[in-house]
């Protein structure tokens, strides 16, 4: 039941933060920041893992790949495909889920504790939505760029891999990455990436908005929406796959 | 001026307001008194809707706050202006920043306009050259300085202290009581402050409500205060060991 309750109170929230914002313009500024916070300062990690995990990929499949019937340029094919359908999105979101979301949970659960949020409520400002409404917009405008990003880099660490190791030539991985290419996985992608940035953003906030207690509490919720955020986005992994791509 | 009205408010079974009925009035610095855990915040965060009271009027000039839509008790809060035990002051913005910040929320002014009333109330409040400096970067008394060039940025109508005095030094506290006071008379404004400083009760208690386990036990004003017969109110005064021997020598 308490579930129930928690879902409940979540779209009540949400009520609240798309309502209309009381200056556009105030709200415009606070998106701007958040493009910084939880966009631009997350490249830097998507960027490194991504190279890595773009190699990894392309060096498991080579060291299992043993039968000599199957032509190398696959490797390519798998590293593109992975990168495309799974890693670029989901595992994005999860890094991101853990990095942005603990953010969001104990930058606005401290404002919660330390009467922040009571301050804007106070002064007549919708506080849900100038603060919820400004990072939600943000990861839905820029978590795409990083999914972008995320699958060149990732391809480009296969090919680094590939390369520098010797488990394929650059030639065959090139031709690879470009053998049967599907462009709907990409589309596929963002849009599993919009609605995890939905979820990134929200899951966390609702959980540091409702904080009760002191800095203890605000640890807990980040956990909280940080953990619920996760499975949340392996739900709905399943969820828009099987609607997407199931024929 | 705010009336009360027979005001309830309740936490699952336990009563925690029980019938408060009070004006508090313009132009004056109306007090809260009460132990800790007598329902004195409580009674304030219900005043300015952070809390929904069971039954009761609360009527700000009279408008009835409690029958009003969430749209309509926002548009009116505009009118009000607060100052939290904590300051409640944002961490990332500037001092000029949280100054502004209410201007910049609900007006078409220019940005010199709002530097302008920015600088102007924080040399009301006595601060100067703290523009660009941040929260944390102020002291417990600049920072309730902050918080009520804040407040009054806007010309309230309706100024609440939630213990505007705690954490800080006597010194510093009756600096802050006499601000606050001076304010109120300056601008003509309906304070309420919410405190169990019994020196700010002396110092600018036009007004004295106490409270006791959730009910209104006595009102006044500071100059009748210490002659009191109520016991709990007594207990309450009393209650160091300064206060008492002070007593006995009367």
């Amino acid at each position: 039941m308490k579930v129930f309750g928690e879902i409940g109170n979540y779209f009540l929230l949400m009520k609240r933060v798309f309502a209309r914002p009381e200056k556009a313009k105030m709200y415009y500024q606070q998106f701007l920041i958040e493009v910084e916070n939880l966009g631009i300062n997350s490249i830097g990690i998507v960027i490194i893992i991504s190279v890595f995990m773009g190699a990894v990929i392309t060096l498991q499949t080579r060291y299992n790949l043993e039968n000599p019937l199957i032509p190398l340029y696959l490797i390519g094919l798998t590293s593109r495909d992975t990168m495309l359908l799974e890693f670029s999105s989901t595992i994005v979101g999860l890094i991101l889920a853990g990095k942005v979301g603990s953010n969001i949970a104990s930058e606005i659960g401290h404002m919660r504790i330390t009467e922040q949020i009571e301050a804007l409520e106070i002064m007549g400002v919708n506080s849900a939505g100038y603060l919820i409404f400004p990072k939600i917009t943000a990861a839905v405008f820029f978590n795409p760029f990083l999914t972008i990003i995320s699958m060149f880099v990732g391809i480009f660490g296969g090919w680094l891999a590939a390369v520098t190791t010797g488990a394929l030539s650059s030639p065959d991985y090139i031709y690879g990455i470009q053998y049967w290419f599907i462009p709907f996985y990409i589309t596929y992608s963002i849009i599993k990436t919009i609605v995890f940035a939905i979820i990134i953003t929200s899951v966390p906030a609702y959980f540091g908005y409702y904080v009760k207690g002191g800095a203890l509490e605000v640890g807990k919720a980040s956990t909280r929406g940080v953990v619920t955020s996760s499975v949340l986005i392996l739900l709905f992994n399943v969820i828009l796959t099987q609607l997407l791509l199931a024929k | 001026m705010i009336s009360i009205d027979n005001l309830y408010k309740s936490f699952g079974e336990t009563r925690i307001l029980d019938n408060i009925s009070i004006t508090f009035e313009q132009g004056k610095s109306n007090l809260i008194i009460g132990r800790s855990g007598s329902g004195k915040t409580v009674l304030m965060k219900s005043i300015i809707g952070l809390l929904d009271v069971d039954g009761g009027k609360i009527l700000y000039d009279g408008r009835d706050f409690v029958s009003m839509s969430m749209k309509q008790k926002q548009s009116l809060r505009r009118e009000m202006g607060m100052l939290f035990q904590g300051s409640a002051l944002f961490d990332s913005l500037s001092v000029e920043e949280n100054v502004i910040f209410p201007l910049n929320m609900f007006t078409n002014m220019t940005t010199e306009e709002k530097t302008d009333r920015a600088n102007f109330c924080l040399n009301r409040v006595s601060l100067d050259n703290v523009n660009n400096l941040y929260p944390a970067e102020l002291s417990g008394g600049m920072k309730k300085r902050v918080a009520i060039a804040r407040a009054i940025v806007q010309n309230p109508k309706y100024l609440f202290c939630d213990e505007p005095n705690s954490g800080l030094d006597p010194k510093t506290a009756i600096v802050i009581d006499n601000l606050i006071s001076e304010i109120t008379h300056e601008y003509n404004i309906t304070t309420v402050i919410n405190t169990h400083d019994m020196n700010s009760v002396m110092e600018i208690g036009e007004k004295v409500m106490f409270i006791h386990e959730g009910q209104k036990c006595w009102e006044g004003s500071n100059k009748d205060i210490l002659n009191s017969s109520d016991p709990n109110l007594n207990d309450f005064i009393f209650a160091s060991s300064l206060a008492k021997k002070l007593k006995s020598i009367q």
